[in-house]
């Protein structure tokens, strides 16, 4: 299996951090909640579903981040029973990116993620092209636009 | 310095030592350290937590039991941890040429300490 991209540049990096974390699910999108990339997501709804709930996070620890007259936090991490949720944000030449991981708690750990996350970082800073994405996606076409990307993004 | 940078600081006291560290093993985050200038000790003890677990399963499926101590030798340096209690890793980031008995012995003592 390899990662699904809207933006072609993003699947190789995603591809060789997941092979190292050994992640169960990742998505690379932009804090508003845009999806670029996604590894291990099977069905469209559960991408539009975790894309949305992690942009929500970004937004409110931003917003937080701000009342403190801190900077936005740059990683999250969240540790369950058996599964850990890390969230960090870091900038391309496309602008802020912002990364969701899910992995097994049995076979991965924090360390290694937030290890390769910066590698991963790093990859998608140097292959994402330099100019700013200037196209704007208008209400009229934004159906269109989603459908365009979740069939990008699941190989349709 | 907390009481680990104590505990660390002297397994570094041996000649050819680098560095110490103490990790949790299910994190991969460095607890308390001791390194040189340079080294990248959160990629170590990531990377060293994560090896630690998959010994130990190699192992226990051999029916070996628990790993106590283990000795990475390279070219230009190697890796000595023990497991101490609480899930934690003492580690020793060596040159080549280290007295591997004695990092071997400062690490069980201070797998001793922080229990």
């Amino acid at each position: 299996m390899t990662a699904r991209a809207v933006e072609p540049w993003a699947i190789a990096p995603v591809d060789a951090f997941v092979h190292e974390v050994q992640a169960r699910l990742v998505l690379v999108m932009t804090p508003a909640g845009q999806v670029l990339a996604q590894w291990g997501f099977a069905r469209a709804v559960d991408v539009m579903s975790a894309a949305a709930l992690a942009a929500g996070i970004v937004a409110s620890t931003g917003e937080i981040a701000r009342l403190l007259a801190q900077r936005p936090f740059a990683v999250l991490n969240h540790e369950g029973e058996r599964t850990g949720v890390f969230l960090g944000s870091f900038p391309t030449g496309r602008g802020p990116l912002v990364a969701l991981v899910v992995y097994p708690l049995d076979a991965s750990s924090v360390g290694i993620v937030q290890l390769f996350f910066e590698q991963l970082a790093a990859d998608l800073q140097e292959a994402s092209p330099k100019e700013p994405a200037t196209k704007q996606v208008l209400a009229a076409d934004f159906e269109r636009e989603l459908a365009d990307s979740l069939n990008a993004l699941f190989g349709r | 310095m907390n009481g680990y940078g104590a505990v660390l600081e002297r397994i570094t006291r041996v000649p050819g030592v680098r560095g110490a560290m103490l990790v949790s093993v299910r994190d991969g985050l460095m607890v308390s350290d001791q390194l040189v200038e340079g080294l990248k000790g959160a990629a170590v003890a990531a990377l060293a937590a994560s090896l630690a677990q998959r010994v130990s399963r190699a192992l226990a499926a051999a029916g070996a039991g628990a790993p106590a101590f283990w000795h990475l030798h390279a070219s230009d340096g190697g890796i000595l941890a023990v497991t101490a209690p609480e899930d934690l890793l003492v580690v020793a980031i060596t040159a080549p040429d280290v007295n591997a008995g004695l990092v071997r012995l400062e690490l069980l003592r201070a797998a001793e300490a922080v229990a």
